[in-house]
């Protein structure tokens, strides 16, 4: 009986997604579909956080106080996207404590993006430009992900997104237009981060283990390499207005397809990388760890002048 | 939980003056006065309000989704509520 119920509930379910109506907090939805939004949307938030320590990396280096204002204002936005994200998680009954606490045990993930380093200013114009743009292309199909409180928040971010690629790619046509020194590290910069911003799409269609389910539950509208496609399509001809070179041999426009063909991405070092073995992984963990501790104090102070002020108010 | 998180509030913006208030997100915070502040920070930072109100999330009551079709489809067969309904003769103005 309870199974026949459960099934009537899926197909009920579905119709709703096939039919494009939205999935609110305290519908019904199947447990499954509650654990992957749970999962895609603690990564996303994750990711906006750790997000911040490379480019904080430079906020008291940047060349002048325009550029210091903009990195400011930009690292300021990705707090305010974890902070919608996680508050999204939430809605699903998902407890924002212990998935931080998963984040920082390595048993959650973040984009593995976030575990380069930032070596040069320049860096701060590559990650605007091709970080932010990628994931421009990642979360503008989730604005019509069927779960209600995420495409709500991913309107907001997609807004405020389209600035920090702006700011990136003034910053990399500033250099690539500066001083040959300037140009030099524009293209130093891009070779480090074209090939990780590729690889932020994720796995291949084929290689990727929940695609199928997510598209069916239009929680993901576009597939990896499709998106992966857009992005080079998009990018190149930007890089060759400026002057830069993309490092990749392979790369040539194809008439055919209408779009590029790219060389094969080092799937090695992705996953070594994913799994905890990039260049600043231990360095982006210890980083939100500390954090974390050193700011309980103020969670604390904070709680206990509220108790305060609420027994004043009551005698 | 750890004991020492923040309660959750439910954040609702007044865009102009003329509009409501219009819910937008929640957050986190330990009094109504800390919470108006980070929904400043957080909901306000290109210029999308001019008043906030704030309220935690656990005093509000909504109504159940299950019982959606018994509370709402009474109006759906009412159509004589709406001035479409009503046959208006060619000719009449300003009405």
């Amino acid at each position: 009986m309870k199974d026949i119920n459960i099934e009537e509930k899926e197909r009920e379910f579905q119709a709703k997604i096939d039919a494009d109506i939205k999935i609110e907090p305290n519908d019904w939805m199947p447990a499954e579909y509650r654990k992957t939004l749970i999962r895609q949307i603690s990564q996303h938030a994750h990711s906006e956080v750790v997000g911040m320590l490379p480019e904080g990396n430079w906020i008291t280096r940047a060349p002048n106080l325009r550029r210091k204002a903009v990195l400011l204002a930009k690292v300021q936005d990705e707090a305010g996207h974890g902070l919608y994200l996680y508050s999204a998680a939430e809605t699903l009954g998902s407890d924002r404590e212990a998935s931080i606490d998963d984040m920082h045990a390595g048993i959650a993930k973040y984009s593995s993006i976030f575990n380069y380093p930032t070596l040069s200013w320049a860096d701060m114009g590559m990650i605007g430009w091709l970080v932010d743009g990628a994931a421009i292309s990642n979360q503008v199909p989730l604005c019509r992900c069927s779960y209600g409180p995420y495409a709500r928040a991913m309107v907001r971010v997609c807004k405020e997104e389209s600035f920090h690629q702006r700011q990136g790619y003034e910053i990399a046509t500033t250099l690539a237009n500066g001083t040959p020194e300037q140009k030099a590290m524009a293209q130093e910069s891009f070779n480090r981060w074209w090939w990780p911003a590729l690889m932020m799409f994720g796995p291949t269609d084929a290689a990727s283990k929940h695609s199928a389910l997510s598209m069916k539950w239009k929680i993901k509208r576009v597939s990896n390499d499709e998106l992966r496609q857009q992005f080079v399509n998009v990018t190149v001809p930007q890089a060759e207005l400026i002057g830069l070179t993309i490092p990749d041999p392979d790369l040539n426009w194809n008439e055919e397809k209408q779009g590029y063909d790219f060389g094969t991405i080092n799937w090695e070092e992705f996953n070594q990388v994913v799994q905890g073995n990039g260049p600043c992984n231990k360095e982006r963990l210890d980083a939100r760890r500390q954090a974390k501790e050193n700011g309980m104090w103020v969670r604390e102070a904070a709680l206990a002048h509220a108790e305060k002020r609420k027994a004043k108010m009551a005698s | 939980m750890s004991s020492n998180e923040w309660p959750l509030w439910e954040v609702f913006i007044r865009s102009k003056q003329g509009l409501s208030h219009k819910h937008v997100g929640s957050l986190r915070a330990a009094d109504a006065e800390n919470a108006i502040n980070n929904a400043r920070d957080v909901y306000t930072r290109r210029s999308e309000g001019i008043s906030i109100w704030v309220v935690e999330s656990k005093l509000i009551s909504a109504s159940d989704p299950k019982e959606a079709d018994s509370l709402f489809d009474p109006a759906d067969t009412k159509i004589y509520r709406h001035p479409t309904f009503y046959e208006v003769p060619d000719g009449v103005l300003h009405m």
